[in-house]
């Protein structure tokens, strides 16, 4: 497949005194897809993403947005892109149509076709109610809202979200969702980060896993499922003391590929579950194990996340967020 | 160019409207200074100040040269504290990740600022003008007075930005302007004239650039422009020196937080 590259990021590193919050990363980002850089608070992301919008210089490596290098050709690359920060970066006391007509002169454009967009961009977002009362009025979602038409005022090639729905209600996060979706729909280019798996799951065309700094995997949502390779038999069991027993009894077997301890019984994967199932069950029996509980699936984005960075993404990491 | 006029406005205008719509603070920041120096502190030294060592008819209108810049130093020293929270909410980065000349946001600042700080000062000027002080170099004087309070401004300013832009929290940003503010003051000759101060205290205030602006606004306020031209000369060349320090130090800090 040849597709437009919108995005080059080429063996990127930035360092703060001597931690490295990006580490040599390289990765393309295609025209027209919504591409996700997915990891816990401290893993790079929020780095890569300034980077990517010429906010940081990068200690070493290179980026390019549509063929422009983010130091070099900064200004370039300024005019093509649209920002939403994860900070509510709003003003209190400006009214929403009051941020976009301040971002419409940063942008230059004329009074005219600013007013233009602007009233486009507020119908989209469904704002146009409130769009002048002042921004401290407004509820969280809201100024999502706000933030993601400032983001689009530039009608820019490329939009950087950066955790577009963190701290969202469900309603909201939908909503956002179905935007991110429609632009997608219109022939924009989407760049997020998220540490929300079903998110990364429901909206990316790929992604990329990034923990320290690093990729540790890069693919399809679906992709990366299936080369985990195999589903997950979960247990629950009564009694936790003959747990390590089961779970060596079970390493090893024909239709078993790996098994895990969890807080209250194991994942198990396998091969198929027809085959798999009997031996469990019969190798349970055996050691006495009583089963609480079943349950059979097919593999998660969590379970790639785990399976990549050797933790749950909701586990804490040690190093804070260097920005 | 017209892009960069255009940027400057819109974001000088974005200063001006949050102001607006902080009504109570707008009052308080134009009113506080002469309430509490100049009403309060000028007419409560009246009697016990001595007119010969002050070398002014009474003690407000030798008072008033120090109000003004006593203002000049208040809002310069303030003046970045909205970046400061640009900064720390992240619609500085926002601003910055527009296709925006580099120092629009901060010449933005600048402008407003120096715009209320003369605004403020024709405020006090005309307060004053009610006790009785009135001016001895007349408009021009003024003029003159306007001119070293935006020179000095804008080193403030500078300082200020520089300060915002290096902090790790806003707790830091206030404390050291807590602590900047009065001994600045304390250690001038708003208050109180060189030759009436402890030996030590006027040896500081001799290089306190505040010292220097006060003396050149003093005679134009007092005296008239035989005495006052020297004085203005002066403080044009500490002014130069000291906006040149400021500014390059917070050129500085701005590239290195702007990455």
């Amino acid at each position: 497949m040849d597709r437009a590259v919108a995005i080059d990021v080429s063996r990127l590193c930035k360092t703060y005194d001597s931690h490295k919050a990006v580490d040599d990363l390289s990765f393309r980002v295609y025209a027209g897809e919504i591409f996700g850089l997915l990891g816990p608070n401290g893993a790079g992301k929020s780095t890569t993403l300034r980077t990517l919008i010429t906010l940081l210089h990068p200690t070493s490596g290179t980026a390019t947005i549509m063929g422009y290098d983010t130091v070099r050709d900064a200004d370039t690359v300024r005019t093509l892109i649209g920002y939403v920060p994860q900070e509510r970066a709003i003003d209190r006391f400006l009214t929403g149509r009051e941020h976009l007509q301040l971002l419409g002169a940063l942008y230059h454009l004329t009074t005219e076709e600013a007013t233009k967009r602007i009233g486009e961009l507020l119908k989209l977002v469904d704002l146009e109610a409130h769009a002048d009362r002042p921004a401290k009025t407004y509820s969280g979602g809201m100024k999502r809202k706000l933030d993601i038409a400032c983001g689009l005022l530039p009608d820019p090639k490329i939009l950087f979200l950066d955790e577009p729905t963190l701290g969202l209600d469900v309603q909201s996060r939908l909503r956002i969702w179905e935007y991110v979706r429609m632009l997608k729909a219109r022939g924009m280019t989407v760049v997020m980060t998220t540490n929300y798996l079903d998110e990364a799951d429901q909206l990316c065309d790929r992604l990329a896993i990034i923990d320290g700094g690093k990729i540790k995997t890069l693919g399809a949502p679906a992709e990366l499922k299936i080369a985990l390779g195999g589903d997950i038999v979960s247990l629950t069991l009564k009694e936790a003391d003959r747990m390590h027993a089961l779970e060596s009894a079970l390493n090893g077997q024909a239709a078993i590929k790996s098994v895990r301890a969890t807080a209250k019984g194991l994942d198990i994967r396998v091969e198929s579950p027809e085959k798999a199932l009997p031996t469990i069950l019969e190798s349970a029996n055996r050691l006495g194990c009583s089963i609480e509980f079943i349950q059979y699936n097919r593999p998660r984005l969590d379970d790639v996340f785990i399976a990549h960075t050797g933790r749950a993404i909701t586990e804490s990491i040690p190093e804070p967020e260097t920005t | 160019m017209a892009h960069y006029w255009q940027e400057i406005r819109a974001l000088t205008m974005r200063w001006v409207r949050r102001l607006s719509r902080e009504k109570f603070s707008m009052l308080f920041t134009l009113v506080q200074p002469m309430l509490f120096w100049l009403i309060f502190f000028g007419n409560l030294f009246q009697r016990a100040a001595d007119t010969q060592v002050m070398q002014a008819p009474n003690y407000i209108s030798f008072l008033a040269a120090g109000v003004v810049v006593m203002t000049v130093l208040n809002n310069g020293l303030a003046g970045g504290v909205d970046l400061l929270f640009d900064k720390e909410n992240g619609f500085l980065e926002r601003l910055m990740s527009t296709p925006i000349h580099r120092t629009s946001v901060i010449l933005s600042r600048f402008i407003f600022v120096m715009a209320i700080t003369s605004m403020q000062v024709l405020v006090i000027l005309g307060v004053s003008y009610l006790f009785g002080v009135h001016p001895a170099t007349g408009i021009l004087g003024i003029a003159t007075i306007l001119l070293i309070g935006m020179m000095f401004g804008v080193g403030l300013t500078a300082i200020s930005m520089a300060m915002a832009f290096s902090v790790k929290s806003h707790g830091d940003f206030f404390s050291v302007l807590g602590f900047l503010s009065l001994p600045m003051i304390f250690l001038s000759s708003a208050l109180v004239p060189l030759t009436a101060m402890p030996g030590w205290m006027s040896f500081l205030a001799q290089f306190n650039p505040m010292t220097w602006a006060i003396d050149a606004v003093r005679p134009l306020i007092l005296s008239g422009w035989a005495e006052a031209l020297p004085h203005v000369g002066m403080v044009v060349l500490v002014m130069v020196v000291f906006d040149a320090l400021c500014l390059y130090g917070g050129a500085k800090a701005f590239r290195r937080a702007m990455g």
